[in-house]
């Protein structure tokens, strides 16, 4: 995974609460087995209409969404991770996010950042009058910047250094796989197995 | 399963505190545990289907790992299965690559897979209780948010994505940080007609779809006691809808019942040291949760949403909300584009709604006591003209048993379809959709735009008013037939 310190580009106001996973990406678009290519089911049913804000021109080029609040709710498709990733977001603003959606993104390395409704609400209006405004997301000073505004934002420690040092989970829990044996050692007896297969 | 862990519980009685439900099964899965780090948690069941799991497997391969426990790992077919002539190669090319490589990667990475045809194939959190591997007690996840529906057992069960599949099929474990718990206290007697279906609609509409984050739920009272291990399904599947990973009941003689005659259940000394733990599987008189709320039975209707998330819901007598009578402005916006939507009119009586489809079926109503109840209904009758009823069983073996009880013929001869095994218009991921602007009472769990096929608009309702509503071709409950 790659090493996440600290991000700076234009922002995409999405100025709706409750954006589910299958908005995010309709499960039409689940079918592929490899982790690219989403982008086209990105938001897929909002992005015929010429006037959602990922088709405007001046949006072009955004990596930062910043969206209402519970966003990634419903369904558990990492899908909608990779699809706002291969549509080339980098962060995504929320004061509320979906715990399934939320830990996926941490999974990933796509940072995902509560801030309170009302930085929503003044990064929604600053970036409608100025598209351009640029926006950074420094992970290593816990901050959102634009502007001369600062606002700081909360991320447990353990998940901010393991997305500062870009570390693969599963070799973290590797290096501890004497404790899982121990644990396997002590397990009950009448926990039931999948195999040999009983019908 | 030894490891003590301090307590979340705020209260303290003797230097011991109680601890909650939810508690229990974590600190009898903890791994290891450090300051400032997630727990490692144990993983006693991963079950899999080949919409989450392609790209897992791919990580095991690039990176040369086995998979750890593939007899604590099972698979089947189910979200983009079709449910016609499944006799037949599937004509989606693309649908059946994916299919195709779910069961390359169970043969090479030595996985137990039921697949289409087999008479154990089904939506995977059917699959699970029915082969009674899924038990109190335990940790089960899946890459699929229902999973929340083992939770009905008094396991720990919740959805993941991809990189923790990945992460299990590698290690056996996943890194979680400690939720908080909410007790959700159901007490009193639901009235005839007033099913399980309708507690948890009127959960969601009461605590909203994010009011459940960051919580385990835990169902209790007099009313969440009295219902079958199927309605606590239903109950526990809808638990992400509320906004939380895992919801759970506690186990009792109606739980150790379902599960004794399963393939399964533990046999002879097994059995009885299994329901000795699963007898201390409750939260202590003394714990406390972080939150509690508590909804009355008795007053309950059948309920039925008329939005796009699974919150906005009302009961089935009340009339479409007007959004201008909604204060906060994020509710009354999402109301309004709710009704736009939907196509629906504020002040209409929900009970004159016209339907175009049933669907009977999901992970939430797709069990043999949903056919049961539905076809009880629809005996005798007939679904109204142009109205077309789709019944998807849960399971292969739901169906084989549905037809030796002739619920199939109940169906067909009231003029709806009975159809093979799968997630189908639930999710509607295979050719099972809605068209444009097409609307539908569903037994299932989202009302999501577009959920059921693009454009599609979504009512979801009990099998007891998907079944009255086929027959009137308006939103509607027995007593109005």
């Amino acid at each position: 995974m790659e090493k996440f310190i600290s991000h700076t580009g234009t922002a995409i106001p999405l100025r709706r609460s409750n954006v589910d996973t299958d908005q995010i990406i309709p499960a039409v678009y689940l079918k592929r087995v490899t982790k690219s290519g989403f982008e086209d089911g990105l938001f897929s049913a909002w992005r015929s209409d010429p006037e959602f804000v990922l088709n405007k021109a001046e949006y072009a080029g955004a990596t930062v969404l910043v969206a209402g609040p519970d966003f990634g709710t419903g369904s558990s498709r990492e899908h909608a991770v990779w699809a706002l990733q291969n549509y080339g977001f980098k962060v995504v603003l929320s004061s509320r996010f979906a715990d399934i959606f939320r830990g996926n993104s941490q999974k990933a390395g796509l940072l995902t950042v509560i801030l309170p409704q009302e930085v929503i609400e003044e990064l929604w209006q600053v970036i409608e009058s100025d598209p351009t405004t640029s926006v950074t997301v420094d992970l290593e000073a816990k901050s959102v910047r634009f502007g001369s505004a600062t606002h700081p934002f909360a991320i447990d420690d353990y998940t901010r250094w393991r997305l500062m040092e870009g570390l693969d989970d599963i070799g973290l829990t590797l290096q501890k796989i004497d404790e899982v044996s121990a644990f396997e050692a002590e397990r009950a007896s009448f926990k039931p197995k999948t195999l040999p297969a009983l019908q | 399963m030894q490891i003590l862990v301090p307590f979340l519980g705020n209260e303290e009685h003797g230097g011991v505190m109680g601890k909650t439900l939810a508690e229990k099964i974590w600190a009898d899965h903890i791994v290891s545990s450090a300051a400032n780090e997630p727990d490692l948690l144990y993983i006693d069941l991963h079950l899999i289907h080949e919409v989450t799991s392609p790209q897992a497997f791919d990580g095991l391969r690039l990176a040369g790992r086995p998979v750890r426990r593939p007899d604590l790992t099972i698979a089947t077919e189910d979200h983009n299965v079709p449910t016609l002539n499944i006799d037949q190669p599937i004509a989606d090319p693309v649908s059946k690559l994916q299919v195709d490589t779910l069961r390359a990667n169970c043969k090479e990475f030595g996985v137990r897979i039921h697949s289409l045809g087999d008479s154990q194939q089904g939506i995977v959190h059917v699959v699970g209780p029915q082969l009674g591997i899924t038990q109190p007690g335990m940790t089960i996840v899946c890459g699929d948010s229902h999973t929340s529906t083992h939770g009905a057992f008094g396991a720990l069960a919740f959805g993941i994505g991809t990189s923790e599949v990945e992460h299990v099929l590698a290690t056996q474990t996943l890194p979680l940080i400690r939720p908080k718990t909410m007790a959700i206290n159901v007490e009193g007697t639901l009235k005839a007609g007033v099913t399980s279906k309708d507690i948890i609609l009127a959960i969601i509409a009461k605590i909203g779809t994010g009011g459940g984050q960051g919580y385990v739920l835990e169902y209790r009272g007099s009313a969440i006691r009295a219902l079958s291990m199927e309605g606590r399904m239903t109950v526990c599947n809808m638990s992400i809808e509320a906004g939380a990973r895992a919801g759970l009941i506690a186990p009792d003689e109606t739980t150790f019942a379902y599960v004794k005659d399963k393939p399964h259940a533990p046999q002879g000394a097994d059995w009885d040291a299994a329901v000795a733990y699963w007898k201390t599987l409750h939260t202590d008189s003394d714990a406390t949760f972080d939150k509690e709320i508590t909804i009355n039975a008795d007053e309950l209707e059948p309920f039925v949403t008329w939005g796009t998330n699974p919150g906005q819901g009302l009961p089935l007598n009340a009339v479409v909300p007007n959004p201008a009578e909604i204060a906060d402005a994020e509710e009354r916006g999402a109301a309004e584009r709710a009704l736009t939507y939907m196509g629906l009119v504020a002040g209409t009586p929900l009970k004159s709604i016209t339907v175009d489809t049933v669907f009977l079926g999901s992970c939430t109503n797709g069990r043999i006591e949903d056919l049961r109840a539905a076809a009880a209904i629809l005996k005798g009758k007939k679904i109204a003209p142009s109205l077309r009823l789709l019944v998807v069983p849960g399971s292969a073996k739901v169906r084989l048993e549905a037809e030796a009880e002739g619920l199939d013929q109940v169906f067909l001869d009231a003029g709806g379809e009975w159809r093979n095994a799968g997630c189908s218009m639930c999710l509607g991921m295979n050719p099972d959709q809605l068209k444009p602007q097409e609307r539908a009472a569903s037994t299932s769990n989202r009302n999501f735009e577009g959920r059921q096929g693009k454009g599609g608009r979504t009512h979801l309702v009990s099998p007891l008013v998907a079944a009255a509503t086929a027959i009137r071709g308006t939103l509607s409950s027995p007593s109005d037939l």
